[in-house]
């Protein structure tokens, strides 16, 4: 009988924390979804301080170029290799430009590259947002009426969807050059059959399609990073784990935003 | 009638009561220290002046109008943030800006002043906290704590506030730093008849400073009153906060005994002479403050 009421206790106790954690995350949902609506909102008075945006697409545009640069080296490298091995005896090779192609310019250089910045992006805004918090400047802001919505996080949120498409594109570009080298260096192919491959069913579509959801992967790299570092609670620990929470947010609905664009647009 | 009125604040955060009933007015041109322990609730009470906050009950009325009820929202209260200004614990500069920045931001973004007005302004304001103007092109992270703090109260300042709230001014100084600042709170009071709030625990500074002190345990008003007064309080729990003491010495018998002054000898006067034979004594380990 007592086994019976310690299984009911138990099973009451871990129902209880599960719905705290639904409403939790139901709240957190809610919380974002207003933070979103307040930037948006804000969005037009960009033009009256263009310089707080224009030194973010500097800091985190400009900045990330590196990285991106180096990343999307070996992503057009690799992507060759793989197309080799899975197309191996299946399909002719002079169709290797048309896969790596389509699989660049329409989901590996979009998705790869935003989640990238979003690594270097992200946890940067959520730190510094976070340790803003924890050393009461954004209450300094809030008393001296300025709101910190559209003094940060605004530029930030602008900032991210003009550059995150810009660093799509260039590393686009980097990646196509990247896929040229290895198959030059080491695939038995001449350069004629693989760029006659890459442009035999190039499509504008495809890459305005990649280039314009990369607009949404912008804002979700900034907004991620904006909301966890306003959600940090306490001091230097809070705002650790508010990065790592910004940064697997942002990864996660980079894809789920991606998903969704697909299912629409396709 | 009092420049600012605390009226029944009562705040809660779950189930655990941070203010419970407190009341409490703030004369114009005076300096109300607000004084007591870690976790007393003066940050909160603070952050309610401030409205950083709003209260489950009770209001504040700043010159007989509300400004502060459970009904208020943050948008409410914008209208009023111009007549106060806040120095925080560490003066909550903004990291990106240097100093000449952080007094020049508000002033740019929320007045119409010329660029020109903006910077005598600024020059102004760093004169009244002592500083010179080649300080404007310092960062934050370049200054020592009393600087920061000297800064803090400069960006304050810009915008010509009739409030100055210092939130723990002096908790991170040296005793050396602490005196400067204090004298620069009582000079801002002369030179600009300021009325000033300072939530502190630094009893010293309050002594120093302030026209009465106010002291909150437990979500509550325990004491209002001049220095002289606190001092001479026979609360056991003021007597211990006030001379840093880690346990109480004082066993006053109970509430009624509270407040009443030591007489030439030593004992609680204004007792019967049954009462006074249990009420406390003032030894030479347990001296008045």
């Amino acid at each position: 009988m007592t086994g019976v009421l310690r299984l009911v206790a138990l099973t009451g106790e871990q129902g209880i924390s599960a719905a705290g954690a639904v409403s939790r995350f139901l709240r957190s949902i809610c919380r974002f979804s207003l933070l979103v609506a307040r930037t948006i909102s804000r969005t037009w008075l960009i033009f009256r301080n263009p310089d707080l945006t224009i030194v973010q697409m500097f800091n985190l545009g400009v900045g990330s170029l590196p990285l991106v640069a180096v990343i999307a080296l070996f992503l057009g490298s690799e992507t060759v290799i793989q197309a080799i091995y899975q197309m191996a005896g299946i399909v002719p090779m002079r169709y290797l430009g048309v896969l790596v192609c389509k699989s660049l310019t329409t989901e590996l250089a979009p998705v790869i590259i935003s989640m990238v910045v979003a690594g270097r992006v992200t946890t940067g805004i959520a730190a510094e947002i976070g340790t803003m918090k924890a050393t009461e400047q954004l209450d300094a802001m809030q008393v001296l009426r300025l709101d910190p919505i559209r003094y940060l996080i605004v530029p930030k949120m602008v900032a991210c969807c003009i550059m995150v498409p810009v660093l799509v594109i260039a590393g686009e570009f980097i990646a196509f050059l990247g896929s040229i080298l290895t198959v030059a260096l080491s695939v038995d192919m001449t350069m004629q059959t693989y760029l006659s491959g890459l442009r035999l069913f190039f499509s504008a579509v495809d890459l305005y399609m990649g280039i314009v959801k990369t607009v949404v992967f912008g804002a979700v790299v900034a907004l991620t990073g904006a909301y966890f570092g306003m959600e940090a609670k306490g001091g230097a620990e809070g705002v650790g784990k508010a990065t790592t929470r910004a940064v697997i947010a942002a990864a996660v609905l980079i894809l789920v935003f991606d998903f969704v664009i697909a299912i629409l647009v396709l | 009638m009092p420049l600012l009125q605390i009226e029944h604040l009562r705040k809660r955060f779950g189930g655990q009561i941070v203010l419970d009933d407190i009341n409490l007015d703030v004369n114009k041109g005076e300096i109300l220290a607000i004084i007591g322990q870690s976790g007393s609730g003066k940050t909160v009470l603070f952050r309610h002046i401030i409205g950083l906050m709003f209260p489950d009950a009770g209001r504040i009325l700043l010159d007989g109008e509300v400004i502060s009820s459970p009904t208020t929202k943050a948008a409410d209260f914008d209208k009023y943030r111009k007549r106060f200004g806040i120095l925080f614990q560490g003066a909550a500069l903004f990291d990106s800006m240097n100093v000449g920045e952080n007094l020049a931001f508000p002033l740019r973004e929320l007045t119409g002043l010329s660029e020109a007005e903006i910077v005598k302004i600024v020059g102004e304001s760093l004169e009244k906290v002592g500083l010179k103007e080649g300080f404007k092109t310092r960062m934050p992270a370049e200054l020592s704590g009393g600087m920061r703090s000297r800064v803090g109260l400069a960006r304050a300042l810009v915008m010509n506030p009739e409030i100055m709230l210092y939130d723990e001014p002096t908790s991170s100084l040296d005793p050396i730093m602490t005196d400067k600042i204090n004298d620069l709170i009582e000079s801002l009071r002369e030179r600009m008849q300021m009325t000033s709030i300072v939530v502190t625990h630094d009893i010293s500074s309050a002594y120093k400073i302030a026209d009465r002190i106010a002291m909150i345990h437990e979500g509550r008003i325990l004491f209002c009153g001049t220095p002289a007064d606190i001092r001479k309080s026979h609360n056991p729990y003021i007597q211990q906060f006030i001379r840093g003491q880690r346990k109480m010495q004082y066993a006053v018998r109970d509430e009624e005994t509270w407040g009443l002054p030591f007489n030439a000898a030593g004992t609680v006067s204004g007792l019967s002479p049954g009462e006074e034979a249990s009420a406390p004594k003032l030894s030479s380990d347990n001296p008045a403050p």
